[in-house]
């Protein structure tokens, strides 16, 4: 039956390669991790890939799609750009689109946001006294778009259990086949 | 039972890959594409007045248009082109601000929807608060951008060909437009 096949390739293992297969799994987790990392380094935000939660930019991004940033410091922000920015206090990234900039001769910015979906604009959301957004809130801007694939990550979030079940089983499936 | 699961499995990770490719396909045959279009803009009636900006707390002066606007959009459509999010920009200097940019009006086009644009006399949909007191006599210039939203792919912001400029009147207005 199906468990015991699966212990069977661990069964045939030597010590040796035991240590072989928990290095692997270390470079599988390095390499995501390598890869994460560089991804914020070379779009200049710290968190390249967001996955959109609301439903405030509609008809344009869904619950559960996929947005790639990028933050270059190069290139200021412009009105109808989408930022992806935080409020202090809040953990939680909004995604919204600029619709007011405004730029000192010294290159100080600062710009209101608007859901596409919304009937105003998001002063409202601000924490009380503030009124724009500046450049220090900005995670990232949105520059590429893929639907649906994030949805994965909202389901294991609303589900913490599932998160773990399958991480844990990943991880065993890893160290315990050859491949 | 074990080469259900294997079948299973196999046609699983062998879907996904196919989706995966199509995506990156959609994605490549559009990304290059000229998305500019012509556009026309003309300004039928503008007044600046002075007033309180909400949540400011402070006097601003505001400027109230009325606009047409031509410009078709239907070229622009294509296979990875879901929507068109289609924005009027005023843009000035002033004092205290270099930059200054406003969005005026915008439009939601879906793929599908009639992308003809022939709007006449219509008013500005947002405030056009200046950071100050500073749209008397103003230069502005008014062009019209969209946001070309994927399927998958690139959000690219494209400015239409043509942008008007426009003067805004030398004194605060008595009445509405």
């Amino acid at each position: 039956n199906i468990k015991m096949e699966m212990f069977d390739d661990f069964k045939r293992m030597n010590k040796r390669q035991v240590y072989y297969q928990v290095l692997n799994f270390g470079m599988i987790i390095a390499s995501a991790l390598m890869i994460w990392k560089g991804m914020m380094v070379a779009t200049g935000s710290e968190s390249p890939i967001v996955v959109v939660l609301s439903g405030s930019m509609e008809p344009a991004f869904y619950r559960g799609d996929l947005l790639f940033l990028g933050n270059d410091r190069s290139d200021p922000i412009r009105a109808g750009e989408i930022v992806v920015f935080k409020i202090e206090g809040r953990d939680i990234p909004i995604v919204h689109r600029v619709i007011k900039v405004h730029e000192t001769h010294e290159g100080k910015i600062k710009f209101l946001t608007k859901g596409d979906n919304n009937e105003v604009d998001d002063r409202g959301l601000y924490k009380p006294g503030q009124l724009w957004v500046e450049k220090h809130h900005v995670v990232g801007r949105a520059r590429g778009f893929v639907p649906y694939v994030g949805m994965v990550t909202i389901i294991m979030n609303d589900y913490p259990k599932l998160k773990y079940a399958v991480l844990g089983l990943l991880g065993l499936f890893v160290l315990l086949h050859r491949e | 039972m074990n080469t259900f699961l294997s079948r299973l499995n196999t046609l699983f990770a062998f879907s996904i890959s196919v989706v995966a490719a199509v995506t990156f396909a959609c994605f490549l045959t559009t990304h290059f594409l000229d998305y500019t279009q012509d556009v026309e803009i003309e300004v039928k009636k503008a007044i600046v007045k002075n007033m309180e900006e909400f949540y400011v707390g402070e006097k601003h002066d505001l400027g109230h248009l009325r606009f047409s606007l031509k410009a078709n959009m239907t070229p622009v459509f294509n296979w990875n082109c879901k929507e068109l999010f289609l924005y009027l920009m005023a843009e000035y200097e002033t004092p205290r601000n270099k930059i200054n940019q406003v969005v005026l009006w915008d439009k939601i086009i879906n793929r599908g929807e009639n992308a003809v644009l022939d709007l006449k006399k219509v008013h500005a949909k947002y405030y056009f608060f200046d950071d100050g007191s500073e749209l008397r006599g103003k230069n502005i210039t008014l062009s019209l951008h969209w946001n070309v939203i994927p399927n998958a792919g690139y959000l690219w912001r494209v400015k239409g060909r043509q942008d008007l400029g426009y003067t805004l009147p030398d004194s605060y207005a008595g009445s509405r437009v």
